[in-house]
């Protein structure tokens, strides 16, 4: 466990010591602090039935840095270990592999955290100036953000997956969002087809993060989309795995 | 300390490694010793735990280097080419980095990282950052890292390469230095090094070891058919040559001009030593030498020595 904890501090030293962490940090609280904003001009135009937690987690300018953030999270991780060759001063070392793996993939998680850490101060601040309750009740936040810790976890172990596979952070990059562009897109397909009835309608729920995250973020609970994502999560990070030790076996 | 039997390594169709058995006793410093693509690198990844054999198998201090990978690693220092470094990182955070990693104990974690600073001439630029050190430092840091969790068993890849001259002479003190602690395997194609450095030499060409010897019978088995350089002002020079065809001990004789001067080079008889031959034979004749020597043996020579022998027997 202390290896973990020490590989772990390397990778979360090392992320937060590239420019590129910062820029995605400013960037990311700009789109979110614009979206907060957007949902609160949302609310003001009268009678409505959501809520600010619902407004702020299912708008185009939610999705739209959540899935930008996951290759520039994920694309240094393995590949530039590879690159550079320091894999080979790491793997000589007394670590096992799978200690290696999960204390990249950690990083990661720590990463997108913080990312969407500040996020909940913006709900704190809304109930303190408007008096209002942001959302209907303690589920939609814990609804909203267990989903996103949850298609965060899934996406991102996507995203260490590509970097693993490639030697190249932007070819890594590339495969991370077009892996979870693919992804997003069939769950869009739910919403063109009939609404009720459809084999291909219920079948594409399952994948649909739009979806998954208006119902959470409503406060309704769904063990379909929690099993998904862990267990999807599960079996990438497996790949992963075992393609880290392949590429290496190979090299 | 180490010991190899039949370690095969194959990519695809090409056999990097074949087939190579050797042992390496506790103290000893031991050179790998081969042209490029000989296979000296992918040895010394399988050694390190790094690369998986496609057959045979390696112990270090007793442990199996792949059953037992993470025993074995423990026991070794390893220095890949080119070291590669985590530059964002200042060294000493790096070899503390690297220490614990490694499992030395929290207490005494200042302790070696201290050590390992000043044995390899780190301190001044303990709390640089590591992209900005040059390749000679980079090189030390790399050594630091090897060592600092006092291994028996250090690998060095080609420690010196890529270094100028000075840097070069640090290096290799920083290695002579250490033999009285550590078990070394180290590679190189560069046949001084190993003779300066080296108790035993494994000379590997094309995954295969061609010779295992010490410095010493390696260079007497060279020595024995050698070129001598004999630079002369002759009246003749393809009758001068013919004479010293006859001298004895000498097995054939080129020529080229230079100015006023011949240069011949002599090939000598194996055990044969014809310069003081030579010598008597200018003398004689009362011709102007400037030189007879016998330059030292390049790698290329080595190779065509060893391998011509192996095919003769």
């Amino acid at each position: 466990m202390r290896k973990f904890f020490i590989l772990f501090g390397r990778e979360v030293a090392c992320a937060f010591r590239q420019p590129l962490a910062y820029v995605v940090l400013f960037f990311f609280l700009l789109v979110t602090g614009f979206n907060f904003q957007a949902g609160v001009t949302l609310l003001n135009q009268g009678d409505s039935t959501t809520t600010m937690v619902e407004a702020f987690f299912n708008t185009v300018y939610f999705w739209f840095p959540f899935t930008l953030a996951f290759p520039l999270i994920t694309m240094r991780v393995f590949a530039e270990e590879a690159r550079s060759g320091t894999i080979e001063m790491l793997m000589t070392a007394p670590v096992r592999d799978y200690q290696v793996v999960l204390a990249k993939y950690a990083g990661c998680v720590f990463f997108f955290a913080v990312l969407w850490a500040p996020s909940a101060i913006y709900f704190v601040m809304f109930r303190q100036i408007v008096g209002i309750d942001p959302g209907t009740a303690v589920g939609s936040y814990v609804g909203a953000y267990s989903m996103l810790v949850l298609m965060g976890m899934f996406f991102l172990a996507i995203g260490c997956l590509a970097s693993a596979l490639t030697d190249n952070q932007i070819v890594a990059a590339i495969m991370t969002f077009a892996a979870i562009l693919f992804l997003f897109f069939i769950g869009l397909l739910s919403f063109l087809l009939p609404a009720t009835g459809s084999f291909l309608r219920e079948a594409t729920y399952y994948f649909s993060p739009i979806e998954h995250m208006m119902d959470f973020s409503r406060g309704i609970f769904d063990t379909r989309p929690v099993v998904f994502y862990l267990s999807s999560t599960l079996a990438v990070l497996f790949a992963l795995f075992h393609v880290f030790q392949h590429r290496r076996w190979k090299a | 300390m180490v010991k190899v039997e039949k370690l095969t390594r194959r990519f695809g169709s090409v056999t990097a490694v074949d087939s190579v058995d050797f042992e390496v006793g506790k103290g000893e410093i031991v050179g790998f010793l081969g042209p490029n693509g000989a296979g000296k690198t992918t040895t010394m990844r399988m050694l390190a735990g790094f690369l998986p054999p496609t057959s045979g198998r390696a112990e270090v201090a007793g442990y199996d280097v792949f059953s037992q990978s993470l025993r074995a690693r423990e026991h070794i220092g390893y220095m890949p080419e080119n070291v590669p470094l985590y530059t964002d990182m200042r060294v000493e955070e790096y070899l503390r980095y690297r220490a614990a990693l490694k499992g030395v104990p929290r207490r005494r974690l200042a302790e070696r990282i201290g050590d390992v600073v000043e044995l390899c001439g780190l301190v001044e630029v303990r709390r640089k950052m590591i992209a900005h050190l040059s390749k000679g430092y980079r090189q030390r840091v790399g050594l630091a890292d090897a060592m600092v969790h006092e291994p028996g068993l250090l690998i060095l890849d080609e420690p010196t390469i890529g270094l100028d001259p000075n840097q070069v002479r640090v290096v290799r003190s920083l290695i002579r230095n250490l033999r009285r602690h550590h078990t070394i395997l180290l590679s190189t194609h560069i046949l001084t090094e190993v003779e300066m450095l080296c108790s035993r030499v494994i000379i590997i060409n094309k995954g295969r070891i061609e010779a295992l010897d010490t410095p010493q019978n390696l260079r007497q088995r060279l020595g024995r058919a050698g070129k001598i350089l004999f630079d002369a002002v002759v009246p003749d020079a393809r009758a001068a040559a013919a004479t010293l065809r006859e001298l004895g001990g000498v097995k054939s004789v080129e020529f080229r001009a230079d100015g006023d001067w011949t240069v011949f080079e002599v090939q000598a008889e194996t055990d044969h030593d014809p310069r003081e031959a030579l010598y008597n034979h200018a003398m004689e004749n009362r011709w102007r030498v400037r030189e007879i020597s016998r330059p030292p043996v390049t790698l290329e020579e080595v190779f065509a020595e060893v391998t011509s022998g192996e095919e003769g027997r």
